[in-house]
This record gives structure tokens, sequence and C-alpha cells, in this order.
């Protein structure tokens, strides 16, 4: 049974839509920057929902004023690593805060082979479920 | 997601309302500010009218499906100390958007160390920062034929001009690079740095001031601080800015600025000295003494 459409992953915001366009992540961006947020790119190629830390593209893009800046970051981040997932990520430093406020996915892989569960046998005939991400059967680097 | 055009353009002899658009923009506000509030520099002004007025037919020519490609406005500011320089610049993000031909208006100024790095690989990194941090917005390069250093042929200052040069190319419509500097210092960098020089349309000369603008000067920068000169004051004030400027390091408006402190410190100084009968005008008023304390009128 396949739940999810297409496959494709859905962490952050708008993931269960289309992919955003330029323009539209140019909005997103500018409301993050309206409000204070750093902005930050980052991109993986392990999709596992618990895998929180992906690997920074840059450093946090602090006191900006307008998108541009970013978007041309975000597409340096697309040409290097074409095929890995790259999400934008908004940080709210204020007092009470101090956490990303917004987070969507920018780029995914062409193919997104999803994931499947493992089932581990335990005592009493427990049963421990896991996600297990087909992609990470391949070494990293290689996995898409 | 652009929908194609699908109306046809204008036909060629449609009126077009250049007077409603100068109305509606209102660079005239920014415009008469300038006047107002710059006292001189007759050709920067003139410069900045007519890229305000380029702009304005621009968008009326976008208005009417006249595409062109948009016109450069880095520009290169070169004049000798205080003669508003940095205060132009600053003038000149707010016109450039209010003219919507930069999307917010802030102006980013650096200097060499905020663009080179120290070591290897530091450089890129640290100017693309800075480059972002300007965008939809002006750059401006306050001394920066410090850039270049030809005497230091492994210096990192030619790969921040490279992406300077790169970014001024293709980022047309994200940011304002202006540079500026001393006249000679400028001529000599864009003279080893031809693509920097070739790539900025506006290059705008800055005059030094006469003695009448910088006593206009003056009282213009006491009055924002709501205090005025009295009648001798003014006088002396006169007779002291002819002294000062043939001294060496004049550095025009800077140099007024400083001897205003000066002023400042005399009154408060002569004020504190006299016993009672203070009026809010004395707290306001700078008198002739506080001016003729100078050092320039005791070295004749």
């Amino acid at each position: 049974m396949m739940t999810n459409h297409g496959n494709r992953i859905t962490q952050g915001q708008f993931s269960f839509l289309p992919d955003l366009t330029d323009e539209q992540i140019t909005a997103q961006i500018k409301y993050a920057l309206n409000n204070g947020w750093a902005v930050s790119v980052e991109y993986t190629d392990d999709p596992h929902p618990r895998n929180t830390y992906w690997e920074m593209f840059g450093m946090p893009m602090f006191d900006l004023k307008d998108p541009a800046g970013i978007l041309m970051e975000i597409n340096n981040c697309r040409k290097t690593f074409s095929n890995h997932y790259i999400r934008v990520t908004a940080f709210d430093s204020s007092r009470g805060w101090e956490t990303p406020r917004m987070s969507f996915i920018v780029n995914r892989p062409k193919d997104e082979p999803g994931f499947g569960v493992v089932r581990q046998e335990g005592p009493g005939r427990t049963i421990r479920y896991t996600v297990h991400s087909y992609a990470t059967d391949k070494p990293e680097g290689g996995r898409y | 997601m652009s929908e194609p055009n699908e109306t046809p353009p204008p036909p060629d002899d449609t009126p077009v309302d250049l007077k409603a658009e100068y109305d509606a923009s209102h660079i005239h506000e920014v415009l008469e500010k300038l006047d107002r509030e710059l006292i001189g520099l007759k050709p920067v002004k003139t410069r900045i009218r007519e890229i305000a007025a380029l702009l304005l037919v621009e968008r009326m020519r976008k208005k009417m499906a006249l595409t062109a490609e948009t016109p450069t406005l880095h520009m290169c500011f070169t004049g000798n100390p205080g003669t508003g320089k940095t205060t132009v610049a600053m003038r000149m993000a707010d016109i450039l958007h209010k003219l919507e031909y930069v999307r917010e208006g802030h102006m980013v100024p650096v200097t060499r160390d905020d663009l080179v790095g120290q070591y290897i690989g530091h450089t890129a990194p640290k100017t693309k920062e800075i480059i972002k941090k300007a965008m939809g917005g002006v750059l401006f390069i306050d001394e920066a034929y410090y850039l270049y250093k030809p005497e230091n042929e492994r210096d990192y200052g030619q790969e921040s001009i490279e992406i300077l040069l790169q970014v001024m190319e293709n980022n047309r419509d994200d940011l304002v690079v202006i540079l500026a500097g001393y006249k000679d210092k400028i001529d000599r960098f864009f003279h080893s740095n031809p693509g920097m020089r070739s790539r900025i349309a506006h290059h705008v000369d800055f005059p030094d001031y006469q003695p009448d603008e910088l006593l206009a000067i003056a009282k213009l920068m006491l009055a924002q601080q709501n205090y005025r000169l009295s009648p001798d004051a003014e006088k002396a004030f006169a007779e002291y800015i002819v002294r000062r400027m043939e001294q060496p390091q004049f550095a025009n408006a800077r140099s007024i600025r400083n001897a205003l402190d000066r002023c400042r410190l005399r009154q408060a100084n002569r004020l504190f000295a006299r016993s009672g009968g203070l009026r809010k005008v004395d707290l306001m008023t700078i008198e002739a003494e506080d001016v003729l304390a100078s050092r320039v009128f005791s070295e004749t």
C-alpha cells in the first residue's frame, strides 16, 4: 500500500505542494527577512525524518535585507548538490524563541525511493518497528 | 510563472504623461531635500537629476512595453576629504529606492578590511557575505583603491576585485556599487584595473567648497543641533573659514564640523564660568568670542 503519492518525502513546510518556484521561494525568504530571522541553506542525502542536522552549505546569513543573495546561495547549492535534498531554514534568535521558525525543501533528488518498515522481534513476541530509507543502503555520496 | 504577454504593444502615438509619473514617484521630495540640505556640489546634483530623469523615462518605457536592458548605475565618487561623498551615497540609496531601481534602499558602507581576508580562501566568502548583505541596496566602498596593492602581487585584494566585477556585471538588478576616494588615487586604481573602470557608468567629481558655501554648511549643521551663530560670531566664523582654508590638512566640511564642535566646547565653558542670569537663548547662541579663541587667529 502506497500512502505517500509519488514517494516524495514530506518534511518541513509546503512539502505536500508541488515544488516551489524561485519567485515563491523568494517571497518566503522575504517573509523571513522581514521578521528578522537568519536564513541558512542546508543539504543532505539522508532523508530519515529523525536526521535533524543537515550539512550547512556555507554560513547562516545574518543581517540580509534582500532575498536575492540567499537565492544565489540556493542556486549555488543546487549546482553543487543537484541530486540531494536542499532545505532553507529561517532561525529566530529573539529571546524566548531561539529556534528555527521556518524550514522548507527547495531541491529533491530526481528519484526518491522512499522508506521501508523494518520489524524486529523483541522479547515476549514484542515487535519493534523502525523506518529505513532505501537510499541509505548505498554509501554516502552515492545514494541518489 | 510568468504568463505570456497577450496584449499588443500600445501604438506609437500613445500619449505619455511624464509629469504625472514624476509627481507620483515622490522623487521631487528627494531632490528638493537634496537641494535644501546639501550646499554647493553643482556637478553632483546635476548628475543625480540626470539619473533620476533616466530612471523615470525608463519606467515609462517599460509601461509602453519598450524593453531595454536595465541601465548600469554603478558609480564612482571622487573628491577631496570632507566633500560629502558618503552623505551623497547615502542619499543615492534613498533616491534609487524611491525610483524603484533598488528594492530595499539600504546602504552598506565597507572598506578594504571588510572585503579582503587575511589568509588563502578567506577573501571570497568574506566578499560574498558583504555582497549578499548589500543586495537590494547600495554597496559603498570607501577608499576603494586600497583593494588593489600593486607592490604585493600575492595580495588578496585582487581576488576581491574579481568577485566584485563579476557581481557588478551579473547582478546588476540586485545591487548598485559606489566607489569613493581621492581623485588621483582612484585614477591610478582604474589604470591598473581597466575592467573596473569600464563597468562603472557614472564618474562624479566632487568639487571643493567655496568659503561662502562652507559658512552655509556651518549654519545648517548648527541649526540641526539647535544652535545658532550671533551676527558677530557669523562674521568671525567667515573669517575663520578663510584662515583655516589656507592651512594644511583642510578637510572641507569635516574641518568645519570639528571647528563647530570646539566652538560648542568653548561656549559651554564660557557659560559655566558665568554665574547666573542665563536664559534659553544663551544656551543656543555661539558668540564671537567662542570662535575667536581658535588657534588659527592666534597664529598671525
